[in-house]
């Protein structure tokens, strides 16, 4: 264990919201080599505690979970006040709970759980820990969006409708509340390969996601506002986001 | 025989899972492993048979299955449990070597057997129950895998150790993933206090030489010999013998950078020729220009050499590369080993790594292991159907003649006859094969498909 020791730095309690999500996962292993304690959050136990018992035996100082369905915004309150007691704190939340839906599915009835789990449950446990980061004047609220939300696409409209809804929410909390002494921040990661991507078209080409998941961990040590992973992102959403609308609807994107 | 490979999404017309060899070729659907659970529900709607795979570091079709569903494990590469006491580490299957050695050795820890590149998966290691340079003091990697647990595809999960099932785990050991999925598995490490290597590199002119150095190392922990299989007359069978053990001066035990090269592209086929290779064996000879040589080496240069290249198997360009290796036993494994090497001299085919290793008594608990007491010589050609095959083919009936065996996990070519001569525990083994699983090594030596 005494190699896993961090060195000149304080560890960390960590929230995990959606820890068993690929790119979850491989934050949670480089802060439990660092020493940080953990509470990890996701649906499926069995998963969970694959999770958990990798970050303990990687040297976490403390690893705690929770099995639960996040989509159930009515339970949050409890669980993130648990969380924080068992903990004796919480100094960084991270937030990757998500689903990507069906691309070809256009129905109401496929967009209606993605935008609930990506935007309508991911604030309510944004909200509620921004009044608990707020009142103590400190700690890092980290989101997960997506490059998706920067400009509709034909390909995942709806998926991104939900990241755009919850980069603007973020981005406005940042703004009330950066001056409180609260580092929130925006993550937008480009495709990633992961359990989720692996069935998109293309996924061998997508990112490394222990090499993205080492510039989270980075960034998220530096507080940064809005961290595009891989950093090339940010340069091609510009882009994107500069075609004129009506060459843009246009293209098969 | 193998159908035509259909072009793959990314067009290029290369499976999207290839052996190490890169021959044969064979489609398959990938369905990726991320979770203990997944193994048997991901085959829901699937017809045909499965094969878990992981790095695709065996040769030939051990890890293929043409026409079925491929099940890449290296997502579900996750530890455990760890006992900093014993040295006890408890992983799922898909974790690579690389993998376990970066959590292992800052903690003083070592794999107890090495093979020649750390990207192989916890549970190919397993399925092939591979060996190493220390094989004649510490035998196969399944002696140190105390437990394992196995899904099969009726959905049942066993753990399998020598008490609990122990059908089933000799029979999982060397059973080239055809028994279920390998889960997760324990691995006992060995402690140790540095990353150094003390190495001794002795240069050896013939069999006798090599025996000889063999007999005398026998208490060393490591020992394996590179052999110029391109010199005849007096340099015939000239190597360097190379023994080592780990350093026991302490020294700090820091994590290994990633790899920085990348052999970018296929080389033509032209690139490995018999001059060619024959320059490299006289350089490789020469480089040590001593008789005797030692030195403190760092584990990976020692271990690892061709891990520093990744992918360097493009060296042999799209057609990729055959591998050949034998153990034949003591009783005929010095004329076996001559004989062998005056046909490849013979032959006229370069090898440019040939590979002489005397392994030890120590019985794997794995019923088809391929390690017996003897001598072991490992080749590899460049794919050349003519001439590369017809050499294979002899150099296969030989070994039988000789008494010994092939290894499957670095075999395209043996007959549905000699692996069964070669095995014949095999139809033993068959009783506990997974329904659901099949590999195109096992239609192939079983007879199921020509």
């Amino acid at each position: 264990m005494s190699a896993a020791a961090p060195q000149e730095r304080q560890p960390k309690k960590i929230l995990v919201l959606g820890a068993t999500s690929g790119m979850a996962e491989a934050c949670v292993r480089l802060w439990a080599a660092r020493g940080d304690s953990l509470f990890l959050v996701a649906r499926n136990a069995e998963r969970l505690n694959a999770v958990a018992a990798d970050a303990g035996v990687r040297g976490a100082a403390w690893v705690g979970t929770a099995a639960t369905d996040l989509d159930d915004t009515a339970a949050h309150p409890a669980l993130l006040a648990h969380a924080a007691d068992s903990m004796g704190g919480i100094d960084i939340a991270f937030l990757a709970f998500g689903v990507l839906g069906a691309a070809e599915d256009h129905s109401f009835a496929a967009a209606a759980p993605v935008l609930h789990t990506n935007l309508v449950a991911a604030a309510s446990a944004v909200l509620w820990l921004a009044d608990y980061f707020t009142q103590r004047h400190t700690g890092t609220l980290a989101v997960l969006s997506s490059v998706a939300g920067d400009r509709g696409r034909k390909s995942n409209y709806i998926y991104g409708a939900s990241k755009a809804g919850l980069s603007t929410l973020v981005d406005g909390l940042r703004n009330r509340i950066d001056r409180e002494g609260v580092r929130v921040m925006t993550i937008k990661p480009g495709p990633v390969r992961t359990a989720m991507t692996e069935s998109m078209k293309g996924s061998a080409r997508f990112a490394d996601v222990e090499k993205v998941a080492a510039a989270m961990v980075a960034a998220i040590d530096k507080g940064t506002d809005v961290v595009y992973v891989p950093g090339m992102w940010r340069v091609i959403m510009a882009v994107v986001r500069a075609i004129p609308e009506r060459l843009f609807k246009r293209l098969n994107l | 025989m193998p159908s035509p490979v259909e072009p793959n999404s990314a067009g290029t017309g290369t499976p999207e899972f290839e052996s190490w060899g890169r021959y044969p070729e064979y489609n398959a659907a990938l369905k990726p492993l991320h979770w203990e659970g997944d193994f048997p529900g991901v085959l829901a709607g699937v017809a045909g048979e499965a094969l878990a795979v992981g790095m695709g570091r065996s040769y030939g079709d051990v890890c293929l299955l043409d026409g079925g569903t491929l099940l890449p494990t290296t997502a579900m590469n996750r530890l455990l449990g760890f006992d900093a006491a014993t040295g006890l580490l408890t992983a799922e299957a898909g974790i690579t070597l690389a993998q376990i050695l970066d959590f292992a050795v800052p903690r003083g820890w070592f794999l107890p057997v090495s093979p020649g590149t750390k990207y192989v998966t916890l549970g190919g290691a397993i399925a092939n129950d591979i060996h190493g340079k220390n094989h004649h003091v510490a035998g196969t990697f399944g002696c140190h895998v105390p437990a394992l647990e196995l899904v099969r595809s009726d959905g049942s999960r066993r753990i399998c150790s020598a008490t609990e099932n122990p059908e089933l785990y000799a029979a999982t050991i060397g059973g080239l993933g055809l028994t279920g999925v390998i889960t997760w598995a324990q691995l006992r490490l060995k402690p140790i206090v540095s990353r150094g290597i003390d190495y001794e590199g002795i240069q050896f002119h013939g069999i006798d030489e090599f025996l000889d150095l063999t007999s005398k190392a026998q208490h060393l922990e490591y020992t394996v010999s590179w052999v110029d299989v391109t010199s005849t007359g007096k340099n015939f069978c000239r190597g360097i013998f190379m023994q080592g053990e780990h350093s026991q001066t302490p020294a700090p035990l820091t994590v290994s950078g990633k790899p920085k090269l990348v052999f970018p592209f296929d080389a033509p086929g032209f690139a490995l020729n018999r001059a060619s290779v024959s320059a490299f064996n006289t350089l490789f000879f020469h480089k040590q220009m001593k008789p005797r040589v030692t030195a403190l080496q760092d584990y990976e240069p020692y271990f690892y050499p061709l891990d520093a290249v990744l992918h360097w198997n493009r060296m042999y360009g799209r057609r990729g590369l055959l591998q050949f290796q034998y153990v034949i036993p003591w009783e005929h494994a010095r004329e076996g080993t001559v004989a062998v090497l005056q046909e490849v001299a013979k032959s006229g085919l370069a090898s440019f790594l040939a590979v002489l290793k005397a392994f030890g008594d120590q019985p794997s608990p794995g019923m088809m292991s391929f390690p017996k007491p003897g001598i072991s010589l490992a080749l590899d050609f460049p794919i050349k159907p003519e001439k590369s095959f017809a050499l294979f083919d002899r150099l296969a009936a030989m070994t039988l003649e000789f008494g010994g065996r092939l290894y499957p996990a670095k075999d395209a070519r043996m007959t549905a006859a000699q692996f069964q001569a070669f095995y014949p525990q095999w139809q033993q083994f068959a009783q506990y094969k997974d329904p659901a699983l099949n590999s195109s090594f096992w239609q192939r030596v079983t007879g199921e498909r020509a």
